[in-house]
């Protein structure tokens, strides 16, 4: 059961990643989007992903379930040293999830939607940051329970050069998510060469700061090569998201929407692989070297038990309903109002 | 302010405003999905519109409870993190399968929302149904896990570990039931009588008058059969927590002194200092007959709990009064709606009626944030019931207060723009759904 409910928090995480980074990205893409063309984006994207929204952070809620009922330990030492970019983050979900609904649901449209909009915009940006800034925390080794003050518990424990670095690597990431998946969506030749075009400057501003993530650990003596070059997994992970990048930019060129997609979601998973197989199953590390493992923090059988039948039973009525509700939506176009 | 008490403030504020939305969210599908029904039977166009009208309402509420509960996932840990290290694992399990719930919730709003004219007339009726349902079961669960906290069990407690735990013992522990019951009819209450309210008050202005006559119809038997049922279950609730919990029954009641033949304060102020209440109503006997079912038996009082363990007496028992007294006052508008409904439907959309109903609008809402004042006031010192105090669980951060004050200004604002988002949606009622043969039934 261990290692159905370990499968279960990993899938959580990478979907949260790329269905909820596509989501966040899209609010970016329109942050760097020309105002003319503002409001087409919108359209698009409202019809991209309004029906599947909801289910979006829903992979979120289900992480943090997992961790709380079956590896409590991982949740509580994180919501202490990680508090404040916990917080931020949450924040940015509140106003951004409300700012969509709102921006679509308000009878009267006038300036009000100047604001949402905004709201929409920077709450896109400043949730995956902070989300990469968390995820960076984790393995950065600057979690440190013994410090008795308070700038050291918590807040060096997630601002320093490599948790930022996460974060932007994360933001452009998600901008890369959310372009490459617009460009299946658009709907005359303007956009989709547009979406092409945001989808190669999120690319590159991607490979600018995953070099900065590089850089980072090189200053902070984290020793991200040897995790990412140390062992066979993480570098054939590596490998292949390296030579996809290739065969992306190729692509991208033919503006092939649905291959696009899904080597651009390929490409995602396998840098979260290769930085994840090498650590795992250690899920912070801490600065002491006292690392918190999957293992170690597991709550006892009758839980993991009980969660692992809740989670398989969930799924089997899940499932099939999301099928469905992305399938239907992809078959016919969006009838509102 | 220390830390401890904003904390508890902050957890206050966030379930406080999570518990209005998810209430709306987990009872107004029901409302849309028999408008629906009316108008798949009818072909009336009205009721296509209400149901339209109304699921914009609960597009609007389900997204903003959605999001403040994710928050709550979070805040759990964030504020008492020694806390959910220890329960997590023996109460987590309802909240393992609302996530399913919730899941399933969202998906079949997205069905629904988005499916008009696209699927099957009755599958899309029928993914309205189910998000109502599971919307429910959602509520339900959370409030299983509630419930441990005031009946912790599941597991066993000794020399500080908490050992041999059981999940599924955990989630049906002693209290579940009572307080899913309270919970889930109470929801029903509050937001029919506040949706009746709202239409109610469209009415008496005279605009669109059919459409918000059929809207507050549904709403007014909705709100108003639960309203006369929820003193039944009131009733088992605090029969309930006198046996599980002295201390909270005592603390509700003002009830200082262990006596016989108890009598019922009602009212008053309670001081406790000197362990009395004054200016307060008392009717003897009654409080003995209302726990035990006669008027001469024993009722556990404060002076017989350790001091340490003592609830706060003044914000239980006035929060207990005021859950109390609007829950009898709608039970009373239930009564004379149902005469009405019975013996003179001629009246039913009278001006006197609407208006007591109009004046009603809040009242349920006001009387659910009472009654979780009570419970979970009325827990402390425990976090979780004679096992652990809520001092020892809270966060070792320091600065909660700046925190605190920040979220207060983020569900303040929130508050104000769903209120205005829905000023405005039914402001627009005569933009968006007057049809011609709609506006000549407009004389009534």
């Amino acid at each position: 059961m261990l290692f159905i409910v370990t499968t279960y928090l990993c899938l959580g995480l990478l979907l949260y990643f790329l269905l909820g980074g596509a989501d966040f990205g899209a609010g970016i893409v329109e942050l760097f989007t020309s105002r003319k063309n503002r409001s087409r984006i919108r359209t698009t994207m409202y019809h991209a992903i309004g029906p599947i929204w909801e289910a979006n952070h829903m992979w979120l809620i289900i992480a943090i379930v997992i961790l709380f009922v079956g590896f409590p330990k991982i949740y509580t030492v994180m919501s202490i040293y990680l508090h404040i970019p916990l917080m931020i983050m949450l924040v940015g979900i509140i106003a951004r999830g409300t700012a969509f609904v709102f921006r679509h649901y308000d009878a009267v449209k006038d300036n009000m939607q100047v604001l949402y909009n905004s709201i929409f915009e920077y709450s896109s940006i400043i949730t995956p940051l902070f989300l990469g800034i968390i995820a960076g925390s984790a393995i950065s080794g600057n979690i440190n329970p013994e410090a008795d003050k308070f700038m050291e518990a918590y807040v060096w424990s997630w601002l320093h050069w490599f948790s930022v670095a996460v974060g932007l690597f994360t933001v452009t990431l998600c901008g890369f998510l959310a372009a490459v998946f617009l460009i299946g969506e658009a709907t005359d030749v303007y956009d989709k060469q547009r979406f092409i075009r945001k989808a190669r400057h999120f690319n590159i501003a991607a490979v600018i700061c995953g070099a900065l993530v590089f850089l980072a650990a090189y200053k902070q003596e984290i020793p991200l090569l040897n995790w990412l070059f140390g062992n066979a997994v993480s570098f054939i992970a590596l490998m292949a998201a390296t030579v996809s990048l290739g065969l992306l930019w190729y692509l991208l060129r033919k503006g092939k929407s649905k291959i696009l997609r899904f080597l651009a979601g390929f490409q995602v998973s396998m840098i979260l692989l290769a930085i994840s197989f090498s650590n795992f199953p250690d899920f912070i590390i801490i600065k002491n070297g006292t690392n918190i493992s999957l293992w170690s923090s597991q709550a006892t059988a009758s839980t993991i038990n009980a969660l692992g039948w809740a989670l398989v039973i969930g799924s089997i009525f899940i499932l099939p309903a999301l099928i469905y509700l992305i399938y239907s939506f992809q078959k016919h176009q969006i009838n509102e109002h | 302010m220390n830390d401890l008490l904003a904390a508890r403030s902050q957890m206050a504020l966030s379930l406080g405003f999570h518990i209005i939305y998810a209430c709306i969210g987990m009872v107004m599908p029901f409302f849309m999905a028999v408008s629906h029904y009316a108008w798949l039977k009818t072909n009336n166009g009205i009721y296509k519109n209400l149901t339209k009208a109304w699921s914009k309402g609960v597009a609007i509420f389900f997204a903003t409870g959605a999001v403040s509960g994710t928050m709550l996932s979070f805040e759990l840990g964030l504020l008492w993190p020694r806390f959910m290290e220890h329960a997590g694992p023996i109460f987590g399990m309802p909240f393992s399968l609302e996530g399913t719930a919730f899941f399933i919730e969202a998906i079949a709003l997205g069905f629904f929302l988005y499916g008009w004219d696209i699927f099957n007339r009755w599958f899309h009726w029928f993914t309205g149904v189910v998000v109502g349902i599971s919307g429910l079961a959602s509520g339900i669960l959370v409030v299983a896990a509630n419930s441990w906290m005031n009946s912790p069990s599941g597991f066993t407690f000794r020399n500080g570990q908490y050992l041999d735990i059981d999940p599924v013992k955990a989630m049906f522990n002693d209290a579940w039931f009572t307080q899913a019951l309270h919970m889930t009819i109470a929801a029903f209450a509050a937001t029919g009588f506040a949706v009746a309210g709202v239409h109610a008050l469209m009415i008496l202005r005279r605009r669109n008058i059919v459409f918000h006559q059929k809207a507050f119809t549904i709403a007014a038997i909705f709100g108003t059969l639960a309203a006369l049922v929820q003193p039944l279950s009131g009733d088992i609730s605090a029969k309930d927590v006198a046996r599980r919990q002295p201390a909270k029954l005592a603390a509700m009641e003002a009830h200082f002194e262990t006596e016989e033949a108890a009598s019922l304060v009602i009212g008053g102020l309670p001081d406790e200092k000197n362990r009395k209440v004054d200016y307060a109503i008392k009717i003897p006997g009654l409080l003995s007959f209302l726990v035990h079912g006669n008027f001469k038996d024993e009722v556990k009082g404060l002076n017989d709990i350790p001091v340490q363990n003592h609830p706060p007496v003044l914000i239980t028992h006035f929060a207990f009064q005021i859950m109390v007294g609007l829950g009898t006052f709608m039970m009373l508008i239930s009564v004379i709606y149902f005469l009405v409904l019975w013996k003179k439907r001629e009246m039913l959309f009278s001006r006197w009626l609407l208006t007591l109903f109009v004046l009603a609008t809040p009242l349920g809402f006001i009387a659910i944030e009472a009654g979780w004042t009570v419970t979970e006031v009325g827990r402390q010192p425990w976090i979780i019931y004679g096992i652990m105090s809520t001092a020892d669980a809270v966060t070792p951060m320091p600065g909660i207060a700046i925190s605190f004050g920040f979220f207060a200004a983020i569900y303040l604002s929130l508050s104000v723009v769903v209120i205005y988002l829905l000023y405005r949606q039914i402001k627009m009622v005569p933009q968006l759904y007057d049809k011609p043969e709609n506006i000549t039934n407009k004389t009534i």
